[in-house]
């Protein structure tokens, strides 16, 4: 624990708290109109929902060592890598709520959120934030700037051929990226040794001749080491690394998800290896007091219900603003004009 | 079809799943060489309950969660199927078919034109399609107009239980190429609940539904109003609103996409005068101009009005007034039918 401070220790513990208690608000949010028999498509909060609770370490240890200029692209479950990487907590709720005044204006919603300002994108198919990670990472290299790229994914994502495709294309140019899987165990029912003969998702990385790093258990000073060594190395344009770090899932693939294929000891495993209370641990031992831990999660807890209050406050957005935002320039292109030559076809 | 409006009295209801797998299991168990891939299909039994009960009956050797590996299995599905089985493969959502489009469209669609017809592949894909329930621009789509633009695959798309029974059997023993494309909303699952008419009286024993056979749900004098999947119920509903108004509406499912069922939609144009086509996917170069464009080629004459109700080309939007603006309700319909007049 020598290379990390304990204002960091503090910076993370802050973003870690602050994404738990996110994602159970939301849950609660959610759940309105929704029960007692589950309907997706009714209350106020629109739309699948796919929390992170029990992932908070892989957000805040990565993101830790990223700027603004820093991309990330996340998946389908993005809050807590989002909260880590400072897109703005408001407009993010607002968009998750589908209002006017949203990242995306309403357009995009959970799993489609954008912050230009902190070069945040996450996506909902399936590995596919991977190539924009590396296109990312080739622009900072074409550039000769030293901003780098992060493409989180899950552990079920390893198989998709736009992971392993990237992982060859950021290798081969020894682009500034790096990719970190967030291990939960399960991709929706399935787990892992159903579906990959690798016992770890960073064995991935020999093959394309670049470092592959496991870290086991969800430990946020860990994450932070093993992301440190990465994101130098992407800096000072050595190439790519594949980081797996093991998190855990605490409230299903999606609100609604029964999870009748999951064995219960298993739920409750999750629950208990929790990197919240691990990082509480470090900080205590450093001699940071109760009082203050307290004073952090009391502040993230305010800022959290002050967005989503703010968020259900603002107004849903005028039906007509469907018909736009497909392009930015107009369908024409950059004129409505051409120019008047006369083109000489040779002899006539 | 009227001949079919003739079948024996039939009381047992079913949810459109459950006919769906009922059809499945009974192909299943007739032939072994039928089978099912996809994510999470066996232990969770589909996420739209496509294959909720087969795994218990036919094991995870016939009934098989994949890797997420679009382009893997479905191409796994192409091969087997040049191989002679009948394997099934579902695209959990029809959106995630970018990933595997070549195998779709390069490989399943074209191995039998590509042979002169030495090859076969015998195959169906399934894939839960649509919106209505703010999933945003990557999980709501149907895309009936990309699958049903390339030559090469046969594209269906119940309304209805029994629909979806009698097409899945004629789906799995085609020796062609089955997009099975069905409509979440319709699926009867808990979480999303479907609207009255999906769930219909499904017959016990197994029967196959021809494609290239529309069926008149509502028979009309006034207008035709020509749709398929959801939207047969909420032209169905609008047909009754529109019958307060003096408006005989017909409506008419077409049931596949490929081949397309023109007769029908012209006898019924010859007859009313008025076309209107309603469609969940994206307006331009879709279903909606083909079907105006192939009655305007056969029958010009006959046509006086003509209106199309799709969704806008744009993305589907995520937020409940923009996706309620962008995909056609029964509301749309009642005015694209006064429109015509």
């Amino acid at each position: 624990m020598a290379n990390i401070s304990t204002r960091q220790l503090k910076s993370m513990y802050d973003d870690m708290v602050t994404a738990r208690y996110y994602e159970e608000r939301l849950q609660e949010e959610y759940m309105e109109g929704k029960q007692p028999a589950f309907d997706i498509s009714a209350g106020p909060l629109p739309g699948e929902l796919h929390l992170a609770a029990g992932h908070e370490a892989s957000g805040a240890g990565v993101c830790e060592h990223l700027r603004d200029d820093d991309t990330v692209t996340a998946p389908h479950r993005p809050h807590h890598i989002a909260i880590a990487k400072g897109v703005d907590l408001k407009r993010m709720t607002a968009e998750i709520f589908g209002r006017e005044t949203g990242l995306s204006r309403g357009k995009g919603g959970h799993m489609h959120l954008f912050d230009t300002d902190v070069n945040f994108a996450c996506s909902g198919i399936i590995a596919e934030g991977c190539p924009p990670a590396a296109g990312a990472g080739l622009a900072a290299k074409k550039r000769n700037d030293d901003s780098v790229a992060v493409a989180y994914l899950g552990e079920g994502a390893i198989d998709q051929g736009a992971f392993l495709e990237s992982l060859n294309f950021a290798a081969v140019r020894d682009l500034p990226v790096v990719f970190v899987i967030e291990d939960n165990d399960w991709a929706i029912s399935m787990p892992k040794d159903r579906v990959t003969d690798v016992e770890n998702g960073s064995q991935r990385a020999s093959g394309f001749d670049m470092p592959g790093v496991r870290v086991n258990h969800d430990d946020a000073v860990a994450i932070h080491e093993a992301a440190g060594k990465a994101i130098g190395r992407a800096r000072d344009r050595n190439g790519p690394t594949l980081i797996e770090v093991q998190v855990h899932r605490r409230m299903g693939h999606f609100m609604g998800d029964p999870e009748t294929y999951r064995p219960e000891e298993d739920q409750e495993a999750a629950t208990q290896r929790d990197s919240i209370e691990r990082l509480a641990e470090d900080l205590r031992a450093r001699g940071v007091d109760s009082a203050t831990l307290d004073d952090i999660e009391s502040e993230a807890h305010d800022r959290v219900d002050e967005a989503i209050e703010w968020a259900k406050d603002q107004p849903q957005p005028d039906p007509a603003q469907a018909h736009e935002d497909v392009f930015v320039n107009p369908p024409s292109g950059v004129t409505d004009s051409e120019p008047q030559y006369e083109l000489k076809r040779g002899d006539d | 079809m009227s001949q079919e409006r003739q079948r024996p009295a039939v009381e047992r209801e079913l949810t459109m799943s459950r006919a769906v797998v009922e059809a499945i299991a009974e192909e299943m168990r007739d032939n072994e060489e039928v089978f099912y891939m996809g994510e999470d299909v066996a232990d969770y039994g589909g996420i739209f309950d496509s294959t909720e009960g087969l795994l218990d009956e036919f094991g995870h050797d016939r009934v098989m969660d994949v890797p997420i590996s679009e382009t893997a299995y479905l191409g796994a599905a192409v091969g087997a199927a040049q191989e002679g089985m009948r394997p099934i493969a579902e695209l959990m959502f029809v959106d995630f078919f970018g990933v595997a489009m070549d195998q779709i469209y390069n490989q399943m669609a074209k191995n039998t034109y590509m042979s002169g017809g030495a090859v076969n592949v015998p195959m169906v894909l399934t894939a839960a399609v649509g919106g209505t329930y703010n999933d945003a621009a990557q999980h709501s789509q149907t895309l009936y107009g990309t699958f049903a633009h390339m030559p090469g695959m046969k594209v269906v798309v119940p309304s209805t239980a029994y629909e979806a029974k009698g097409l899945m059997h004629n789906a799995i023993r085609d020796d062609d190429p089955v997009v099975y494309m069905f409509h979440k909303r319709l699926m009867g699952i808990g979480w999303m609940p479907a609207p009255q008419g999906p769930k219909t009286p499904v017959p016990e024993e197994d029967y196959t539904i021809p494609f290239g056979s529309a069926d008149i749900k509502r028979e009309g004098s006034d207008v035709t109003v020509v749709t398929l999947g959801l939207h047969v119920h909420r032209a169905l509903d609008a047909a009754a609103e529109l019958e307060d108004d003096g408006h005989d509406v017909e409506v008419i499912d077409l049931r596949s996409l490929v081949p397309l069922d023109t007769e029908t939609i012209i006898e019924s144009v010859e007859k009313t005068g008025s076309l209107v086509v309603v469609d969940e996917d994206y307006r331009s170069y879709g279903v909606t101009g083909e079907i105006v464009a192939s009655v305007a080629e056969e029958s010009l004459a006959d046509l006086d009005a003509v209106e199309r109700v799709a969704v806008p080309d744009v993305p589907i939007p995520y937020s409940r007034p923009m996706e309620n603006e962008v995909i056609p309700d029964s509301k749309d319909i009642e005015d694209a039918v006064k429109a015509l007049e």
